[in-house]
């Protein structure tokens, strides 16, 4: 207890005058550990409970004398226990508001009196009672422990004649277990908030292990743990070190000295004791000095090592040597960051690139080397808690660090933090781009353009001139043509990009503007982009952002914008704040709504809201920096910005939100800031490239059904029917096909679409389009074509010959939505012979074959309408060769959507009785009556149904019953979709034509859930219910007829 | 007499300020040129910045010390101005803008140069800048800057090179990359049109030959 105490609760600042524990979830656990131990003490260890203290525990107690009732003797002020100690002293003695208790007996009746208060006195009393075990023990008792040794405790108790020395020893015993369980218990929740440091030591371990070995080339000869136990939270020093933030111990023999034995820390990397002779303990003293991280530390301990780590990768150690330089935290996060991904991979070609990441992440992270643990780990674990709490105090004794959580810890505690979000935003979805290109140098000895040799000597100005050197250089370089890529890689490779970067880092606003217009051309090459990034580049056009002058700002911005075309750029300007700063800019263009401000300014200030869009658009395509702009509040400042009336600003606003409607959240907040009514306004405008990206955010959105009512109220539809008509930009025509599609599920929509003659127009473009244009039409028409007018309408207009043809695709999103239109389309027995005619059926039904399960269980859908609709379906469904086992073994799938939808095709299927009896010989039975235990609705009901086809043929009722798909069945009718009743229903009366099923049906309680059935609105349910009760209720009079006769 | 002027020229501009009246008194009884009151007449300095360029070029005139009968800064107590306040180093620039402030070539500026000059300087449009920028880059009067201004103006704008020779070698190749770049016309020497062409197209340009105006930090403030 009293090691916790000291070391893992958080005591307030106040160190002098009265101590007081902080409120903090840490504490109260600590606590409330404490108080179970003393309620539980009185019955768990009586013997123990009447030891009387050394000293009285006292402190101020809250608690009303008048709450004491038996076994006290209560007074106005005073309460004293009746149990008295030897000379008589009652044990308790409380006289207001002072109290002294002597023994835990009487601590855990306190505590139990207290009732509800309990951990204001327990705080209160630990408060109190500087060092309780010494005050409980006797001083001397501490002092022998101290001492270290177990024997010598026990030696010292066992001399001891007194009777009470026994007691006081397990006394003692007891109260280490409770320190150590709140030491365990403490560190679980110190080891939560780091958790991720211990895997960063353990990734540069394996990292160095991966170069050592034998030879001469290796960095080292062997790393290891001392300890091949690892603890959940990832270290693996035992819990009273890992107190001290210690993570593991790491045994290094490098080649040219002795094996080192190294404790990594939180605080660094330092040389312990070593191992001892006998036992293989560590002796945890520390004997060197901290160094910041294995790698400089071995450096120093051994020169082989740093001599074949620089020849093992020259690279490695100049950006280690950068990174030190470096005095921004910034950027080196994002460095160690970024490599992190590239660790898992070990094979030997990718030697080099290990190397480096390894060098990169030794400077974020701290490795700890170990001792010789390894052998005594197990052993250790199951050690008496004697000989732990020996280590510790030895440990405790030694160890020179101060709080549990130092500045040191908080750090890293940041920095796991931004891995766990890092880790996050890679996860998520964001592949355009993404694949970095090869990086390829020109070759020195190429033909090099004139421009080479022009550019590096305007290169030299650049580096050596002052700034009006410097400005001229810029300029003349502005002169070349910047958007050729020889060009741009000429700037690069003669080592412009790096002085580019360096002016943006000076106070010359003219050397800034001019590098930055260089760079914003540059960067419209992945390369160079990719070359900024790596170059640091990123924080300080961040930076710029925050700058008065205008220009200035909008150019960064607009650099930001083609820089962040890829994830890592993006990520960079995340963690430096650029999301914040560059909403902030969106603000400008706000402001100068107010008529004070001359024209001029105006114009200036929607520049630069422009670039500020221009740039959250590029960074919108993260995931978190959706939620970032969302946090910032960019929203609102969006929506603000779409009621201007500039159409290059619109351009890259309306982008960003489209962006980010793939989220949640900004849908909602589309819909609740009526940024549909402006995304319509503008879908009037002029510009291809804005009709295009509002018809996008119309898409993303209108999955929305509130949404789509709104396109519809502010008048979208008809600009959206009439934009079908220009075909020629295809990405615009995409994703107006889009928002029709997605506009098209509400029905009052599609009424209109179809008074804008949009459904012609779109039966039009199922031929000769794009595959991303076709998805989006053949999606329209599936909806349109559930009505009946409109699938005339499409038979009419020759729409269902193309939607055939477009059977035969690979493309998956396609294939869902034709064989969605093309099933609705059957649903008209006229359509229908057409679809027939051109082997429609066959088609769909080759499609049960396609791999993607969506594409599955829409061809099943498909083909019931057809074969209901078909003329001689059952002739139809034979003629495809091993099509009814297909479907059949189908029923095996594990997605629920197909398994539905092949029931309901079943259903459709087994209406012939010459397939009936196929698919009974497949083995139909057995595998439905497997599906029967499920809770999906959906499934349910058509599954249902199925079984009550089925059940039409030979033996199959029986079948049911011997695979027990009744019960479930009965289950079905309490479930609340009206659906599955009837269809339960109508399988129930079929099932009970066999007496077994009947019987099955009246144990599980079916005939009171069919009695209310009878009485349901609708007639299927009613009378298939009735059926099905008459019939158990016939077998019931049959029975009593037979018993009686 | 004066008073009644001043409060017309406060009355025609709109303003009837009590406290501009009576600082445009002070100035009066302090015996500056009248003239100065009506310099906001003509330049887009705002009046109130008048009243301060004029009192900062009184406190100016008194700490030079200059004699009273040539009212107004000489060329080193302008210098100072140019290098204690706008940060200017280049002593030859300082004499070229002393130049161009000084219009009537009397060696000294008054408080009417004072005012167009620093209106120019500070609030000027783009034009006059241009204008302003042309005038202080040529000196000998002929209306171009010639190769060898050029050369002067950028002789200084190379880090010292392993030898004198090759820093000499740099700057000839920086003019001819400056040429190349201004020199529309090919006469080896830029005109105020081509001067006027380069800056409009890229105006980074303005200051080509050395910063001539106030720092965009500060003017930023």
């Amino acid at each position: 207890m009293g090691v916790a105490l000291a070391r893992s609760a958080q005591w307030t600042a106040a160190r002098y005058g009265t101590r007081a524990l902080e409120t903090t979830p840490l504490n109260e656990a600590i606590l409330e550990e404490i108080m179970m131990f003393v309620e539980s003490f009185i019955y768990k260890h009586p013997q123990e409970a009447k030891y009387v203290f050394v000293e009285p525990l006292e402190w101020k107690t809250n608690l009303d004398p008048s709450a004491f009732e038996s076994g006290y003797i209560v007074s106005e002020t005073t309460v004293k226990s009746e149990e008295v100690d030897k000379d008589g002293q009652p044990l308790l003695f409380l006289s207001v508001p002072h109290i002294k208790i002597r023994s835990f007996g009487q601590l855990s009746r306190f505590l139990l009196t207290a009732k509800d208060t309990k951990l204001k006195e327990a705080q209160a009393c630990i408060e109190a009672n500087e060092g309780p075990v010494t005050k409980i023990l006797g001083l001397d008792y501490n002092t022998m422990k101290e001492d270290t040794s177990v024997v010598n405790i026990l030696d010292k108790i066992t001399k001891e004649e007194d009777p009470a020395s026994e007691i006081k020893m397990k006394l003692g015993k007891l109260l280490e277990q409770l320190d150590l369980h709140l030491l365990n218990h403490s560190l679980r929740h110190i080891s939560l908030e780091i958790r991720l440091n211990p895997t960063i030591v353990k990734n540069d371990i394996e990292l160095l292990k991966h170069f050592s070995g034998k030879g001469e080339q290796t960095v080292l000869e062997s790393i290891d743990y001392t300890s091949d136990y690892e603890f959940s939270n990832g270290c693996r020093a035992p819990p009273w070190r890992q107190i001290h933030g210690e993570i593991c111990y790491v045994l290094v023999k490098p080649h040219d000295v002795e094996t080192l034995c190294i404790t990594c820390s939180a605080e660094g990397v330092f040389l312990n004791g070593g191992k001892t002779n006998d036992e293989g303990e560590i002796n945890y003293e520390r004997k060197s000095e901290i160094y910041k991280d294995l790698v400089t530390f071995l450096k120093e301990k051994s020169a082989k090592f740093s001599e074949n780590m620089s020849k093992q990768d020259v690279r490695f150690s100049e950006e280690w040597k950068k990174e030190k330089e470096e005095p921004k935290e910034a950027p080196k996060k994002e460095e160690a960051a970024a490599p992190r991904k590239a660790l898992p991979a070990s094979s030997k070609s990718m030697l080099e690139k290990n190397q480096i990441n390894f060098g990169k992440s030794q400077m974020t992270k701290r490795l700890e080397p170990s001792l010789n643990w390894k052998a005594t780990i197990d052993f250790k674990e199951h050690k008496s808690l004697l000989r732990d709490i020996q280590e510790e105090k030895r440990g405790g004794r030694l160890e020179r660090s101060g709080p549990p959580v130092s500045p040191g810890r908080a750090q890293l505690i940041h920095k796991s933090a931004e891995k766990i979000e890092e880790m996050i935003s890679e996860s998520s979805s964001e592949s355009e781009e993404d694949e970095e290109p090869p990086d390829h140098r020109q070759e020195a000895n190429a033909d090099l353009p004139s421009e080479y040799w022009q550019i590096q000597k305007l290169v030299k100005y650049l580096k050596g001139g002052n700034q009006t050197a410097t400005v001229i250089a810029l300029c003349s370089m502005k002169d070349f043509n910047l958007a050729q890529e020889t060009c741009q890689l000429a700037i690069r490779d003669v080592g412009g990009l790096e002085v580019l970067i360096n002016l943006l880092d000076t106070d010359e606003v003219k050397c800034k503007i001019g590098s930055l217009k260089i760079l914003k051309e540059i960067s419209h090459n992945p390369q160079i982009r990719r070359n900024i990034v790596d170059l640091g580049g990123l924080p300080i056009l961040v930076n710029i952002l925050d700058s008065p002058h205008k220009s200035l700002k909008c150019l960064a911005a607009e650099t930001i914008a083609n820089v962040a075309k890829f994830r890592r750029a993006r990520r960079a300007v995340r963690r430096h704040g650029g999301i914040t700063k560059l909403v902030a800019l969106l603000d400008c263009a706000q402001n100068s709504g107010e008529p004070a401000q001359s024209s001029l300014y105006d114009a200036r200030d929607v520049e630069v809201a422009r670039c500020g869009a221009l740039a959250l658009w590029s960074c919108s395509k993260s995931y978190a920096n959706k939620e970032a702009i969302r946090r910032a509040g960019g929203i609102l400042l969006l929506a603000g910005l779409l009621k201007t009336s500039h159409e290059n600003m619109l351009i890259p606003v309306v982008g960003t939100l489209q962006e980010c409607a793939s989220e949640e959240n900004y849908r909602a907040a589309i819909k609740a800031e009526r940024i549909i009514e402006n995304l319509v306004k503008n879908l009037n405008s002029e510009n291809e490239q804005l009709q295009e990206h509002c018809a996008m955010a119309i898409y993303q959105c209108a999955e929305d059904k509130e949404t789509r009512d709104l396109v519809r109220l502010h008048g979208g539809l008809k600009p959206l029917a009439s934009l079908l008509n220009n075909t020629d930009n295809k990405e615009r025509l995409a994703a107006v096909t889009g928002a029709i599609w997605k506009c098209s599920i509400s029905k009052e929509n599609v009424t209109k679409f179809r008074e804008y003659k949009a459904i012609e127009t779109l039966v039009g473009l199922l031929t000769d389009q794009p595959e991303e244009v076709l998805v989006n039409v053949v999606g329209a028409l599936g909806e349109c074509c559930q009505e009946y007018e409109n699938r005339v309408l499409v038979r009419k207009c020759g729409g269902i010959q193309p939607l055939v043809n477009l059977l035969v695709g690979i493309n998956q999103t396609l294939l869902v939505n034709v064989t969605k239109a093309v099933g609705a389309c059957a649903v008209e027995p006229e359509s229908m012979m057409i679809i027939d005619r051109l082997d429609g059926v066959r088609l769909l039904w080759s499609l049960l074959k396609n791999p993607h399960p969506d594409v599955k269980a829409s061809a099943a859908w498909a083909l019931c309408p057809c074969i209901q609709n078909a003329k001689d379906a059952g002739e139809m469904v034979r003629s495809f060769v091993g099509g009814l086992e297909l479907v059949v073994n189908l029923l095996k799938s594990d997605n629920k959507e197909v398994l539905a939808s092949v029931c309901a095709a079943i259903t459709n299927i087994a209406k012939d009785q010459e397939n009936l009896a196929v698919i009974t010989d497949h083995g139909v039975v057995p595998l439905l009556s497997k599906l029967a235990n499920t809770n999906n609705d959906k499934l349910r009901r058509h599954l249902a149904e199925a079984i009550s086809r089925c059940c039409m043929w030979g033996r199959n009722r029986v079948t049911f019953g011997e695979y027990k798909a009744v019960a479930p069945l009965v289950r079905y009718l309490k479930s609340n979709d009206a659906n599955v009743h009837r269809a339960t229903a109508q399988a129930l009366y079929q099932l009970s034509e066999d007496a077994d099923n009947c019987i099955t049906m009246h144990e599980n309680g079916a005939v009171k859930l069919l009695l209310d059935m009878v009485g349901s609105p609708d007639q299927d349910l009613q009378e298939a219910a009735a059926g099905c009760i008459s019939n158990i209720r016939r077998l019931a009079l049959a029975t009593e007829k037979a018993r009686y006769t | 007499m004066s008073y009644f002027l001043i409060t017309r020229a406060s009355s025609t501009i709109g303003t009837r300020s009590c406290l501009v009246n009576y600082f445009l008194l002070d100035w009066c009884t302090r015996g500056l040129s009248l003239s100065c009151i009506y310099l906001y007449f003509y330049f887009a300095v705002k009046k109130s910045e008048v009243e301060c360029l004029l009192r900062v070029f009184h406190s100016l005139v008194e700490k030079a010390n200059v004699r009273l009968n040539n009212f107004g800064l000489d060329r080193n107590a302008f210098r100072a101005i140019l290098h204690s306040i706008f940060g200017m180093t280049d002593d030859m620039l300082m004499n070229r803008v002393f130049f161009a402030f000084d219009k009537d070539n009397d060696n000294c500026i008054n408080a009417k140069e004072w005012v167009k000059g620093l209106s120019v300087f500070l609030r000027g449009t783009f034009e006059e800048k241009l204008k302003f920028c042309f005038e202080v880059y040529y000196l000998n009067g002929d209306g171009y800057i010639s190769r060898e201004e050029i050369f002067d103006m950028l002789k200084n704008s190379l880090h010292q090179q392993t030898s004198e020779e090759e820093t000499d070698e740099g700057i000839k190749e920086l003019v001819d990359i400056t040429l190349k770049k201004m020199d529309y016309d090919n006469d080896g020497k830029i005109s105020f049109a081509d001067f006027e062409k380069a800056v409009k197209e890229e105006r980074l340009l303005l200051e080509v030959f050395g910063p001539r105006l106030p720092e965009a930090k500060v003017q930023c403030q």
